[in-house]
């Protein structure tokens, strides 16, 4: 069988048998310890250090930025970005956070509730976090946000609140685990700005199957 | 594919003469290397995270049986599969067999080196599966009846010429020399296809033990439309692939994208972890992870154990006078560049691809950009020392290292005889001290100089120096 015969090979080369059950414990205690490995400073710094680099390096990654006092504002912010990109539907995603805001300002644009489709103009969904070390998104999937409306639409369209923002990747980890302990969600996605692609004479062009622009609306 | 790494001296020769690979080699040369330079220099932390790298790698090799048991554990308590393919063959009718269980008739791929290794394409097709490429390179590279020429920018061989024709021939538009128009074209072609498709192959960057996922790491989102619309996800991956945990991926992924295009990360990096969620509304209702050895688990305890560590960015071959020169095609198989010289014998054999481990001018830049620090020339040079003991070299070269060493553990003869041949040589060199041909080795002097010895032979000078007291 070819399990048994890849891990006898991997054991005769590390010129040991089968681990005793103590010695396999011990690696992996790896895993429970979720030790950290060298982390840069430039994720590092002081809260407003941290939402400020966001901020830099998402725009870098060729993400657009609009910063929003509050969710209140967010339906009337999106009409306009909408309607400026004469963009005439929306396809939403249905977390409570976004539901319980006042949609009637999204006027005279169509709101969905559903998976993105082949030919979605614009999809809205709420990122998890921010990652501030390289300015990029975290999002995952669940019922109410299907994974297609991260990558289907031309444009996606993402909240994220200043709180959520953190200073590097392990910071981010630390909180999805503690969403359903012993299960990530089937999709975890980073973002870091839109599609793109170098694979015709290393020139870079925005837009490859993925979303054409990112638009981050930064709420606080 | 078709192996024509036996070939590889005619291959780099026929290389070097063609004019449009020469012009597109130059967005090897100057783009990679100042991009991995810059992304370098604005993380003062980067090489003490490649120490940390290589020091994990050696780590997770120490205990890779009990990493992939753990990650195959974790894979099924979410409700995923995993097969374990000793060989090419196992791997590929492993893949079939998921297909036809499916009823599959279309399966769209995301990029993966991996189904190139085990030819998978043109076994699909032989059973009558239509495997569509999605990344824009494989794309291209796909309606050309191509093979990748590079492990990250699989067409970098190609200039927008070639592209703008073999668009304009398979899509029956106006031709176009805009590359953003020709990438907007791929896009609208492979829409339909993305969500027509019965199952979506990806490759993984890294398969994590501790949560039993899998990630990929893409600019496009190919990679993440192949591994949401269809009913069943498959990751074709190999077995050193797995780190402990999300903190450990990290630190690769923090290396990865700064040695491979000099970004500060990749667009979309994924994880993927078992099937959709009953209560979700996408997302593929099978997850398997076909975990491919392919001689790989041979290397582990042996001389080659440190290529295991590799995480395939390709710095080293980007940063490669040797590819930087012939291209990644006249290496005659899947993996390219320095790291392709190492792997190549391995997979294919060394008798077929002898001549690899010899396309280096072991200048060290390979090993000195490798951000988990695999020594590549040393690895090279065991296939060249294995190669000589297996008789498989040339017989001049192999006569002449004979007679050589014959000389060298008889000190006295082996002083006489370099005097001789030095006086020798100084006559032919002339007044100019430069020899334009050689008796016997017409072929080195045919296109360069060699420089006449100096007059006293390299022993005779040190000791004249030690008498004199240095
Ligand atoms: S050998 Fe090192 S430099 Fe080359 S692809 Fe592998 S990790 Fe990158």
């Amino acid at each position: 069988m070819s399990k048994a015969d890849i891990l006898n090979t991997i054991r005769r080369g590390l010129g040991r048998g089968l681990p005793s059950d103590a010695e396999r414990q011990q690696v992996l205690a790896r895993i429970t310890r979720h030790e950290r490995n060298l982390i840069p400073m430039r994720g590092q710094g002081s809260e407003s250090e941290v939402q400020a680099l966001f901020i830099e390096m998402a725009k870098e990654a060729a993400a657009e930025v609009i910063e929003l006092p509050s969710l209140q504002a967010l339906p009337g912010a999106v009409r306009e970005w909408l309607q400026t990109a004469n963009i005439p539907d929306l396809v939403m995603a249905s977390d409570e956070e976004l539901k319980s805001l006042d949609w009637t300002e999204l006027h005279p644009i169509v709101q969905h509730e559903r998976v993105a489709l082949a030919g979605d103009l614009a999809s809205l969904t709420l990122a998890f976090m921010g990652i501030a070390e390289t300015g990029t998104l975290m999002l995952y999937s669940r019922k109410e946000s299907p994974t297609t409306l991260n990558f289907l639409p031309d444009n996606h369209l993402v909240v994220l609140k200043r709180q959520d923002i953190v200073g590097v990747y392990e910071e981010a980890w630390a909180r999805v685990r503690a969403l359903s302990p012993g299960q990530l969600p089937r999709t975890v996605n980073m973002i870091t700005g839109p599609s793109r692609s170098a694979d015709i004479e290393q020139r870079l062009q925005m837009g490859a199957h993925g979303p054409r622009a990112l638009t981050i609306f930064l709420i606080g | 594919m078709q192996i024509t790494s036996p070939q590889f001296k005619e291959n780099a020769r026929i290389a070097l003469t063609d004019v449009g690979l020469q012009k597109a080699l130059g967005n090897v040369k100057n783009g990679f290397p100042q991009k991995r330079a810059n992304a370098v220099k604005r993380l003062p932390e980067f090489d003490q995270l490649r120490d940390q790298g290589r020091d994990l790698k050696n780590h997770i090799i120490a205990n890779l049986d009990i990493y992939l048991e753990e990650f195959e554990a974790n894979v099924i308590k979410n409700g995923g599969h995993v097969h374990w393919c000793r060989t090419s063959e196992d791997a590929r009718q492993t893949i079939l067999k998921i297909c036809q269980d499916k009823g599959a008739k279309t399966v769209t791929k995301g990029k993966s080196m991996v189904t190139e290794e085990i030819n998978l394409n043109e076994y699909l097709e032989a059973n009558g599966i239509t495997p569509v490429e999605t990344d824009l390179g494989e794309y291209i590279l796909q309606l050309r009846g191509e093979h990748p020429s590079h492990i990250i920018a699989p067409a970098i061989h190609l200039n927008l010429e070639d592209v703008s024709e073999t668009f304009h021939a398979h899509h029956h538009k106006p031709k176009s020399m805009d590359p953003a128009v020709l990438m907007q074209e791929a896009r609208e072609e492979l829409r339909a296809r993305f969500v027509a498709a019965d199952v979506g192959i990806t490759g993984a960057n890294f398969l994590v033990a501790e949560t039993g996922s899998s990630i990929i790491v893409t600019n496009e989102g190919n990679g993440d439309l192949t591994q949401t619309l269809p009913k069943t996800h498959i990751v074709v991956t190999s077995i050193e692939k797995v780190v402990p945990t999300l903190e450990d991926m990290t630190l690769f992924l923090r290396l990865l994208a700064r040695s491979a295009t000099g970004q500060e990360f990749t667009v979309y990096n994924t994880l993927s972890t078992g099937p959709k969620r009953p209560e979700d509304q996408d997302g593929p209702e099978d997850y398997h992870v076909v975990l491919v050895d392919n001689g790989r688990s041979d290397m582990v305890g042996g001389e080659l154990q440190e290529m295991l560590r590799c995480i395939r960015c390709a710095a080293c071959m980007n940063h490669c006078p040797v590819y930087g020169s012939i291209g990644g095609h006249s290496y005659g198989w899947v993996y390219p560049g320095p790291m392709g010289s190492v792997l190549t014998p391995q997979m294919i054999g060394i008798e077929k691809a002898a001549l690899l481990p010899n396309a280096s001018t072991f200048c060290g830049k390979c090993e000195s950009v490798c951000p988990v620090h695999i020594p590549l020339p040393k690895l090279m040079r065991h296939w060249r020392k294995n190669e000589f003991e297996r008789h498989l070299t040339p017989k001049a070269a192999r006569w002449g290292i004979k007679t050589w060493a014959f000389f060298a553990k008889r000190p006295t003869l082996y002083r006489l005889l370099s005097q001789t041949s030095n006086r020798m040589l100084r006559l032919l060199g002339g007044k100019k001290g430069r020899i334009h041909k050689l008796p016997v080795v017409s072929g080195w002097t045919d296109h360069r100089e060699m420089p006449a010895p100096s007059s006293k032979t390299f022993m005779q000078q040190w000791n004249e120096k030690q008498k004199a007291g240095h």
